[in-house]
């Protein structure tokens, strides 16, 4: 809310300088944006009075003016169709800043020849001064305006931007504001009195009011004024609605906005004269009805929305905008003012549904108090009475089916310090709380308070509401600060985010770089991914903002061959990457099941490009590599098996085993998929494990193996075998004999001297007897009995 | 025959001074000391001289032996000192080209910050603690005083799921912030507890530089007999200058957050203009880091807490939003474009 300084002081003395105002309301809750200064610029710029205005002798169009500004007269030429002789309007001299009335830019005004007459500065419209857009004519000052004053010293303002909490409907005032600086700076906020004239019969006489659905409407009160002339408002109305960043319209809106502004209680003005039987009904709309709202728009309304009925139909929306047939108009007489109080979930929900958030809806839904409603109405007629020329019937209706008692709060001094964690006194307690418009009496108990809240103050419930009141007047700055002094909770192990951070380290060690990629995806990532992808078997946002970001992620994929692709286009070096996150699986009628996941992605050149580096690339066995290497620092014990899996090559894919169970995959990436997302490395490798499956392996504690004392035999064992026998199973037949301590595949070899078909694989075994010694034969015949075993099996022979 | 012992010596020194190449010493020590050097042969004759000569000779022959030996060695010492100075010569490296790195990744700049802040509050007696994404509505919302049709719903435009009950209910959203955590926390554990909890958060929001759909929050939060304001401002204050450093001026004013009472908003002093006011803090000269504040009676009541005896703080901050402050970071996109360019630099 914007909240003029000038407007402000009307309500409460203003003793320190904006800035420090600002600072202090912003610290107190309300925090302060901008400071605009009105007239900052306007140096030079003074009121001034036209004395006379002749045609220019060479040019038809173009006026020659005679400005009185106090000191001295100018004559100037102006081509402004309002000017008038007898005005008082804002006149520049020569080498003031004004905004240039088409490009909206600051300029510095010269002396300029028109048609051969020199003019030593000029009159402004609002737009040249910057106070508004208007720009169709010199903007007139009030007749009381003192010639050659400077304008800055009539008009300048200074405006706060305030950012207002949402439990603060008051402060959506200039009076809140202005309670709050009184609070704050130690000074009495004064509302004024509010009289006027009331004329003839009784309202009651002249309308009426039911209120068919109290539970949306707790207050109803209306005021009549007839004999009302609708024109401009003053000057120093628009001048303040301008400041709060609304636009005048006509006295009548006018003045519903400004007492809006000044008290926080949105009004409506119907033309009397078009409510049918004088008659408002506060009721719930039927699904069958209409209404022509003031915008012009036609409405479908509900059973959901309030609106306000004359006789036979809605004549507005409740709290959210009026109707176009009850509008005031240049015509109107006679005006029937509404003041109420609605329900704020209700006006919430209705100017959401229709689009219609407004300055009124956003106070109504921030639940304003039904006693403003009266006050507000009372103000609002009194200017109606004042600046309309209109006549008050007598009395008010008031119809107030929602009258609850606020019971006082029991503050205890125990309780103040127990949050604030300082002992306050109570003295100061009740100093800070009236200050603010609370009052507060000894409850009987020393040092406990009953504390009675103001009517504005809708947001204050509870005890410790009033706690923050007194910390936040007092300063948060006056808090201490201390450290918990109460013992450390017992803590519950988390052994998945434990595994989650080793793996991090342990991928980060093996050279690949950590990615964090969106857990929403496209349904174009999905299908990508599984050409199968059925609807359903991802959720989906009901309400995406981007269709890039409509799905949550089943798999971690999507995600790494798109940061792949993205940083192929850049990077010469290879790219290893990996990502541990969440996947999430959908479920019946309950949350997703949010999986902890694990997958990398690598591909391109195996060392960064150096003086040192080959050309060689990374492949499969560097992504095995990684993954081994995970797994044998957690003291997992994994196996590799061929595999088929979607998006990756067969006969390039493995299954990741563990204990009979399939924890993850990891294979080349098939170039279907690598298409698909516009990959061009040949090959990448992917992995993907599933973390919560492999958490229960994690655990395992290594045991420790005395150190050997006797020493081994080495003997090497060269075999040629069937091209596709896996060489897993041979190691896993050569570890199985007595003995043999270590296997180790040292080459893999098919080419010259090994027959077509075949490979041939070279072990070196390693002979250990934790109780003797082994000798050379005991090993000969070992290693001959694992030959023939192996002869047996895979028809293996030794390497000649 | 001392002459000829004199001329050996001289002809044996002289061969040996002008040799350098160890392979040289070795046929130098067969010529001189070897078992048919002249030298033996003179050593193996002595037994057939005369005793006068005999002893004379004898003793000219074994001082040129024992000679010869301690001039071999010294020479062989220096030979070896001067091949390990020549091979030393020839070793010599272009000690300014580049190492060779061994394979090392980095961690995402976001996973740094999570660690750094989850260190700062676990040394504070804090447990880590995790929690869904997609939510319910009531632990998002209702269950923090944030009911239907509040107008602090505003503060966290939201992302829902399309899932429907079948009363037409929506009531499936991904977590719009990690205060849900509080309420699941609490409903499963008696005070005290303290806890951290880091997480995805989800927002309706159109991204730019300063604003992303989805990010990291941490959410903190202590309940226990007499945990003051006091405490919060004792906790944060600290967490501040382990953060961004000692010289950091940190700043507390009230906020509002529908489930805390008293509510506070945290800032520090700007780091680019130290206070003065400049385009990174709007002028103000603060920058906000964090909302907080006293666990509100009615969350403490409906997890079945008793307010009256239990009283504790909350807090909950942007993650990015730190990195970007410290690290001078300027568009809160770069964190999930996941550009290496970008990620190499942390």
């Amino acid at each position: 809310m914007r909240v003029s300084l000038k407007w402000l002081k009307d309500y409460v003395k203003l003793s320190v300088p904006a800035e420090e105002l600002a600072a202090k309301l912003t610290m107190s809750g309300n925090e302060v944006g901008e400071i605009d200064v009105v007239g900052a610029t306007w140096e030079g710029v003074s009121v001034g009075q036209v004395k006379a205005l002749e045609k220019h002798p060479d040019a038809d169009r173009l006026l020659l003016a005679t400005i009185d500004i106090g000191k001295e007269t100018i004559t100037v030429v102006t081509g402004a169709p309002n000017l008038e002789a007898g005005q008082k309007v804002p006149f520049a001299r020569v080498g003031t800043q004004l905004i240039d009335g088409h490009t909206g830019k600051l300029i510095k005004l010269k002396p300029a020849t028109i048609r051969g007459i020199r003019s030593e500065g000029m009159a402004c419209s609002e737009k040249e001064l910057g106070i508004s857009e208007r720009h169709e004519g010199i903007m007139v000052l009030p007749e009381e305006a003192p010639v050659g004053m400077p304008l800055s010293q009539y008009l300048g303002d200074t405006i706060i931007d305030i950012t207002t909490t949402p439990n603060r409907p008051d402060c959506l005032s200039v009076i809140g504001i202005a309670r709050e600086v009184a609070a704050l700076t130690g000074h009495e906020a004064h509302i004024p009195e509010i009289t006027y004239e009331e004329q003839g019969a009784p309202i009651q006489d002249a309308a009426s009011v039911e209120i068919d659905d109290p539970d949306l409407c707790s207050r109803y009160c209306a005021s009549l004024v007839t004999g009302v002339t609708v024109g401009p408002s003053p000057q120093w109305m628009q001048q303040r609605i301008i400041a709060s960043g609304m636009r005048p319209i006509s006295n009548i809106v006018d003045i519903t906005n400004y007492v809006m502004m000044e008290y926080g209680q949105p009004l409506h003005a119907f033309d009397y004269e078009q409510i049918k039987e004088r008659k408002i009904i506060v009721r719930r709309a039927r699904d069958d009805e209409s209404l022509y709202t003031l915008d012009g728009m036609k409405r479908e309304l509900n059973s959901d929305m309030l609106i306000i009925a004359d006789a036979t139909e809605p004549i507005a929306l409740a709290g959210v905008m009026g109707g176009a047939d009850s509008e005031v108009i240049d015509s109107t007489t006679s005006i029937l003012l509404e003041s109420a109080n609605f329900n704020a979930g209700s006006i919430r929900r209705t100017s959401m549904r229709l689009g219609l958030r407004s300055e009124a809806s956003a106070r109504f839904e921030r639940s304003i108090s039904p006693e403003l409603a009266p006050i507000a109405l009372r103000r609002a007629t009194q200017l109606l009475v004042e600046l309309g020329g209109g006549k008050a019937a007598r009395g008010i209706i008031d119809v107030y089916p929602g009258k609850s008692e606020r019971k006082p709060i029991l503050l205890t001094q125990e309780r103040v310090d127990r949050i604030l964690g300082v002992a306050v006194e109570t003295e100061r307690v009740r100093q800070v709380l009236t200050s603010l418009g609370f009052s507060s009496e000894p409850s009987g108990v020393s040092s406990e308070l009953l504390v009675t809240v103001p009517y504005w103050r809708t947001d204050i419930r509870l005890a410790d509401d009033l706690i923050e009141e007194i910390a936040r007047i007092i300063g948060y700055d006056e808090i201490p600060t201390t450290m918990l002094s109460s013992g450390i909770p017992e803590r519950a192990p988390a052994p998945l985010l434990s595994l989650k951070e080793t793996i991090r380290d342990l991928l980060v060690g093996s050279g690949m770089q950590e990615v964090i990629t969106y857990s929403l995806v496209s349904r174009a990532t999905l299908e990508k991914i599984d050409p199968q992808q059925k609807l359903g078997s991802a959720l989906r946002t009901a309400n995406p903002m981007t269709l890039e970001q409509e799905y949550l992620r089943t798999s971690l994929r999507g995600g790494l061959l798109a940061t792949f692709s993205a940083n192929e286009r850049h990077e010469e070096d290879g790219i290893k990457l990996f990502e541990v996150g969440k996947i999430y699986l959908p479920k019946q009628n309950d949350l997703p099941e949010e999986r902890e996941a694990l997958a990398g992605i690598l591909g391109g050149t195996r060392l960064d490009r150096s003086w040192l580096s080959g050309e060689e690339t990374l492949d499969f066995f560097d992504a095995k590599g990684i993954v081994e290497t995970v797994f044998n620092r957690l003291h997992v014990e994994a196996s590799f098996q061929p595999a088929e899996a979607q998006g990756l090559i067969p006969g390039r894919t493995a299954a990741v085993i563990v204990d009979g169970q399939q924890l993850g995959v990891l294979g080349e990436v098939h170039p279907k998929t690598a298409a698909l997302f516009d990959i061009s490395t040949e090959p990448v490798v992917l992995f993907e494990i599933d973390l919560e499956k492999l958490l229960p392996f994690a655990g395992a504690v290594p045991r420790y193996q005395p150190l050997p004392r006797l020493p081994a035999i080495d003997r090497d064992l060269a075999l040629v075998v069937d091209a596709d026998i896996a060489a897993n199973q041979i190691q896993a037949i050569i570890r199985s004999f007595p003995l043999v301590s270590e296997v180790t595949l040292f080459d893999v070899y098919s080419g010259k001297q090994v027959p077509e078909g075949k490979k041939s694989l070279a072990f070196s075994v390693r002979y250990r007897s934790p109780q003797r010694t082994l000798t050379d034969e005991e090993v000969d015949r070992t290693q001959q009995k694992i030959l023939e075993h192996l002869e047996r099996e895979f028809g293996a022979t030794l390497r000649s | 025959m001392k002459d000829k012992l004199d001329e050996l010596r001289s002809k044996a020194i002289s061969e040996l001074d002008s040799i350098d190449a160890p392979s040289d010493l070795d046929s130098w020590r067969v010529r001189y000391l070897g078992r048919k050097s002249a030298l033996t042969q003179v050593l193996r004759g002595l037994a057939t001289l005369p005793l006068e000569e005999k002893r004379s000779v004898g003793a000219a022959a074994n001082e040129l032996r024992a000679f010869l030996e301690k001039s071999l060695a010294l020479k062989e010492e220096s030979v070896r000192e001067s091949e390990v100075a020549r091979s030393i010569e020839r070793g010599r490296l272009d000690v300014t080209l580049p190492g060779r790195p061994p394979a090392l990744g980095r961690l995402h700049p976001a996973t740094q910050m999570l660690r750094h802040i989850c260190d700062i509050f676990l040394s504070m007696g804090f447990e880590v603690v995790e929690g869904p994404d997609v939510e319910w509505e009531y632990y998002n919302f209702d269950a923090l005083n944030i009911p239907p049709d509040h107008p602090a719903r505003d503060m966290w435009d939201t992302l829902w799921i399309d899932f429907e009950t079948e009363d037409g209910q929506r009531p499936m959203l991904l977590r719009t912030h990690t205060s849900p955590m509080q309420i699941r926390v609490m409903e499963s554990r008696l005070p005290p507890v303290r806890v951290i909890v880091p997480g995805k958060v989800y927002r309706y929001e159109a991204t730019d530089a300063t604003h992303e759909a989805i990010f990291y929050q941490i959410e903190g939060f202590a309940v226990d007999r007499n945990i003051t304001l006091a405490d919060l401002k004792g906790t944060l204050f600290e967490f501040a200058k382990q953060l961004f450093g000692e010289e950091r001026k940190v700043r507390f004013r009230c906020d509002y957050f529908p489930f805390v009472e008293p509510g506070v908003e945290m800032a520090i002093d700007c780091f680019a203009c130290n206070g003065a006011g400049c385009s990174l803090c709007s002028g103000s000269g603060w920058i906000e880091i964090l909302g907080a504040g006293m666990v509100h009676p009615d969350v403490l009541r409906r997890v079945n807490y008793d307010p009256e005896v239990y009283t504790g703080f909350a807090f909950g901050l942007g993650v990015e939003r730190m990195s970007m402050l410290k690290y001078g970071i300027e568009d809160i996109r770069l964190f999930y474009s996941n550009d290496l360019r970008f990620l190499r630099q942390f």
